[in-house]
């Protein structure tokens, strides 16, 4: 029982990050229809931002955090500009280039700036162990738990009433519809990268909180692909559920199998949703089939 | 001086090189690639082997995901396929080199049709997932089943031998890498001018209409996973008895990626473009490499950086050749031969 209950929250908590990558790969992937291989780059940026500000330069963990997604949206709002406007239109294989190119150069960035060794990473969520039910779990990976839903609950609410929300669940309902509108599809690609960015850094500050702080963190990139497949490529809460279900799942085959099988099962999974239900748990059921 | 290329009969305008130009720049290459060896430095000869082993995967990836249209990020498990059965056919069995480089090809050809079984039903990015998700669990499969592939031990496997001489060194290594790279230049060349070939570029351009043409889909792209992998496996197997060690570690999700970038750097849907693509992608990190090694006594400081100047700029080609060449070094060569073709006018053919 107590090892399943500390599987359940490292679980829990490492899907909640895995979802925070997978709800800004999902913004993207609504907007503009683009698969987005840098997910996990932008989740190492955000890290490592967050770690020069508040371990670095000194600032009170509060405003390193808010510094942190400020530079954060900037950086997607960069992104977008400079790499991905110019292709609108172009071919999926085009698109998935040019985001796996992006990912080359921000890790590129990232170790040239910090280098390749673990860093120390400013733990600002407490610390230390919290015993439940007689059983003591981690208290930063409580913590991470209801954050990252709060986080969902204003992604929730602005989808729902702000006006750049509501313009960007037009476009992904249809794209010619909104723009003869009057919404400007640019500034919707615009505002799903900066998003994207934030959901990404703030995955990625609560990533150096539990497991710490060191490149190789952008590997959750890849680990993006079983949550959305699982959850849906269009369905944001289908990424908050498959990252939970995968974050699960991983945890219970790690603890009680073993033998590195955690690393393959999520992919193992994905197949297995590609063949039987492509669009995924929650994704429109419209697909490319041949 | 030419106003233009214009065939008068169907015979000239099928021939694999029909102008006097381009048989003049093809004997002047291949009379280059003859002499070469005897010139350059070992170094040398280790980048030409590379490149020769590089330029086989890239027309085997091309064939699939530029010709046909199926984007595929499982090039390094194929690769790996390939390698791995080349060197447990030689260690296990005692089986020659030739032999086991042959049976590598089918075996990654297999492996190819049944990792594409799912583009029977997916298109696209979804595919591209799918063969994520199977190269993630072919590195899987190779480093935990340790009875069968050593697991993350190296394989170390003898240097194959031709007529009593033992291919290891790069010298003459080079003549079975030019050999198997002409090779699958020319089969590749000739398969775009048969059916089988033009059936993969009508299922890239419109599935549908192909279909209605008579094209069996199901059949042909079955048929073109397992000709690319047929070739992906032939350069894994290359790399195996060049290096003579197999690891996982040269064929993760970075070679496949590796490989889709020389193929869009040099130009999908085209054979020189898969050679071009190669010899840049090889060459680029060594140039940086050189690059930061004589500026090591002015500026020490960038030679730290050089490592990360790589990663940056392997990414930074991509971006740029996407936006402002997509289709790659294959058409910047053509505006080359255009130009000097028509010159001193500057219309296009």
């Amino acid at each position: 029982m107590e090892v399943f209950l500390q599987l359940t929250v490292s679980g829990l908590s490492n899907g909640m990050v895995y979802a925070l990558a997978a709800v800004g790969f999902v913004v993207i992937y609504k907007a503009s229809e683009v698969i987005n291989f840098a997910q996990g780059e932008l989740l190492l940026f955000g890290a490592y931002l967050s770690f020069a500000s508040i371990a670095q330069i000194g600032l009170p963990w509060g405003v390193g955090v808010a510094l942190t997604l400020v530079l954060a949206v900037a950086i997607g709002l960069a992104i977008e500009r400079l790499v991905l406007r110019p292709l609108i239109g172009e071919p999926v294989i085009s698109m998935i280039m040019v985001t796996i190119g992006l990912s080359g150069v921000l890790r590129a960035t990232v170790n040239a700036i910090w280098g390749p060794r673990p860093r120390t990473f400013p733990q600002f969520l407490p610390s230390g162990g919290v015993e439940i039910a007689g059983v003591v779990l981690g208290a930063d990976r409580l913590i991470v738990i209801p954050t990252a839903a709060v986080i969902f609950v204003l992604l929730g609410l602005f989808f729902r009433y702000t006006r750049d929300g509501i313009a960007m669940r037009a476009v992904a309902d249809d794209q010619q519809a909104a723009l003869s509108m009057g919404i400007s599809i640019p500034r919707i690609f615009a505002v799903a990268w900066a998003l994207a960015a934030v959901s990404a850094a703030v995955g990625g500050m609560m990533l150096g909180n539990i497991v710490g702080l060191s490149p190789n963190i952008s590997a959750i990139g890849l680990r993006v692909f079983p949550v959305v497949i699982l959850g849906g490529l269009d369905s944001i809460a289908g990424a908050v559920i498959g990252g939970a279900v995968i974050g699960l799942l991983e945890a219970y085959t790690g603890g009680y199998i073993g033998n590195g099988l955690n690393l393959v099962v999520p992919f193992i999974v994905l197949i297995l949703v590609l063949m039987v239900r492509p669009y995924g748990l929650f994704g429109k059921p419209i697909i490319e089939r041949v | 001086m030419h106003s233009g290329v214009f065939h008068t009969s169907y015979e000239a305008d099928m021939g694999l090189r029909p102008m006097p130009a381009q048989r003049v720049r093809l004997a002047l290459f291949v009379a280059a690639v003859l002499i070469f060896p005897f010139f350059a430095s070992n170094y040398g000869l280790n980048l030409a082997n590379q490149v020769a082993i590089a330029t086989v995967g890239a027309i085997g990836l091309n064939i699939l995901t530029g010709y046909t249209g199926q984007i595929s990020l499982g090039q390094g498990a194929f690769m790996a396929v390939g390698a791995y059965s080349a060197g447990l056919l030689t260690l296990r069995l005692g089986l020659p080199w030739g032999v086991s480089i042959g049976l590598a090809c089918v075996i990654t050809a297999a492996v190819g049709v049944f990792f594409g079984l799912p583009s029977l039903r997916l298109k696209g990015l979804y595919l591209a997932i799918a063969t994520l998700a199977a190269q993630v669990i072919v590195e899987w499969i190779i480093t935990h089943w340790t009875a069968l592939t050593g697991g993350t031990e190296a394989l170390v496997i003898p240097a194959p031998e031709l007529m009593g001489e033992r291919l290891n060194t790069d010298f003459r290594f080079y003549w079975v890498g030019v050999t198997a790279a002409a090779g699958t230049a020319l089969f590749a060349a000739n398969l775009f001018r048969s059916r089988v070939g033009r059936a993969f570029v009508a299922i890239r351009d419109q599935d549908i209409a192909a279909s209605a043409m008579g094209v069996n889909v199901f059949h042909y792209k079955l048929l073109a996973f397992a000709t690319s992998s047929f070739f992906v496996g032939l350069s894994g197997a290359l790399l195996a008895y060049y290096r003579t060690i197999v690891t996982w570690e040269r064929f993760t999700l970075e070679t496949s990626i590796l490989y889709l970038a020389m193929i869009i750097v040099g130009g999908l849907g085209t054979i020189v473009g898969s050679f071009l693509g190669a010899v840049f992608l090889t060459l680029l990190p060594v140039l940086i490499g050189s690059a930061g090694q004589a500026l090591q006594d002015a500026a020490p400081g960038v030679a730290g950086l050089v490592p990360h100047i790589q990663q940056a700029a392997f990414g930074l080609v991509i971006i740029v050749f996407l936006i402002f060449e997509p289709r790659g070094l294959a058409k910047i060569w053509r505006n080359v031969k255009d130009y000097f073709h028509v010159w001193p006018f500057a219309y296009r053919r």
